[in-house]
């Protein structure tokens, strides 16, 4: 039973990853990732205030978990490859999330910048996970350009649709050559856990939690879903059928 | 006349020789844990703060971790 997956070779147990926006407040924050059991920790980059910088994800999250640097907010291949390269300087990981986006209202991956930052910084060395569409010809191209992961959305960021092409998920995992991962789109415990059905190795998620009413119970709630997913998944779910197929044996009926 | 350069986008007079000594002026500690800094596209390895020189017109970009999805 695979209860552990690998990315650039980094054994990785839990299969919640989760990101740090949009909380009540910082310990309302730091409980709920403590909740989810998440190992692999999203933050994003971002120019410094110069009137002074507050403390700093670094001293909060940077001993304890895996910090995924984003390039939230580009919208070209050039911007994505530099904050990829401050984000690799500023937390000395050559991971990176790589978010290029061509619609600011729909959010959704510009699919040539994406592919092209991708060659570029896996040239530089980098762990690239690019956040990209449900569609594995995408997919493929990036993991074919030496993406470590790929990371189709399951709906719009921040929306809570949850996965809205299951069969286009499901397809991707089955083809992927490298872990797939949902970004995006989850809403509720029930889309982790589908994800993981769908053969994902595992789920980002960060609005469901932080915007839950209350995101500690939501985290532990997500984290339980992840785990049901997989262990569903591993233990073969019955073929789907149209018609009913009685469960009580059918001898030894009365009046028969 | 004075001379100018860009820092995180705002134009600024050219007040430091080396990019330490600004970052000083701006309360970024050398070695400051998390904080990254590219000079006309291209990153500045802190190590590498107190030799790199400031000259007019130059592109600073100084950066941290924050919060994100």
């Amino acid at each position: 039973m695979s209860d552990h997956f690998e990315i650039a070779g980094r054994r990785l147990n839990s299969r919640l990853f989760i990101g740090t926006a949009g909380y009540p407040n910082r310990q309302v924050m730091l409980d709920a990732i403590t909740a989810s059991g998440a190992e692999v920790v999203t933050v994003s980059i971002r120019r410094i205030s110069l009137e002074g910088y507050a403390e700093s994800m670094v001293d909060m999250l940077g001993s304890d978990y895996v910090l995924l640097p984003n390039t939230a907010g580009c919208s070209t291949a050039r911007e994505a490859v530099l904050t990829a390269r401050l984000a690799r300087e500023a937390l000395q990981t050559n991971w990176i999330k790589l978010e290029v986006i061509g619609d600011r209202e729909t959010l959704h991956p510009d699919v040539i910048e994406l592919l092209k930052a991708t060659e570029e910084l896996v040239a530089d060395g980098f762990t690239v996970l690019p956040y990209c569409n449900d569609d594995p010809v995408s997919c493929r191209k990036l993991a074919d350009a030496g993406a470590a992961a790929v990371m189709p959305l399951g709906s719009p960021i921040g929306s809570g649709m949850g996965i809205a092409n299951p069969h286009a998920i499901e397809l991707i995992c089955s083809r992927s050559s490298v872990p797939v991962i949902l970004d995006a789109g989850i809403g509720t415990a029930s889309d982790a856990t589908l994800a993981l059905e769908l053969g994902c190795s595992a789920v980002l998620l960060n609005t469901a939690v932080a915007k839950a009413r209350d995101p500690r119970r939501m985290a532990a709630a997500m984290r339980a879903a992840v785990e049901a997913g997989l262990a569903a998944r591993e233990a073969g779910r019955i073929p789907k059928r149209t018609y009913a197929e009685p469960s009580s044996p059918q001898l030894g009926l009365i009046g028969t | 006349m004075t001379q100018h350069i860009q820092v995180n986008g705002k134009p600024e007079s050219l007040a430091a020789s080396t990019l330490d000594a600004l970052l000083r002026t701006k309360g970024v500690a050398p070695g400051a844990k998390g904080v990254a800094v590219a000079l006309n596209g291209q990153v500045v390895p802190a190590g590498r703060w107190p030799e790199t020189t400031l000259s007019p017109g130059d592109e600073l970009e100084i950066v941290r971790p924050f919060s994100g999805g």
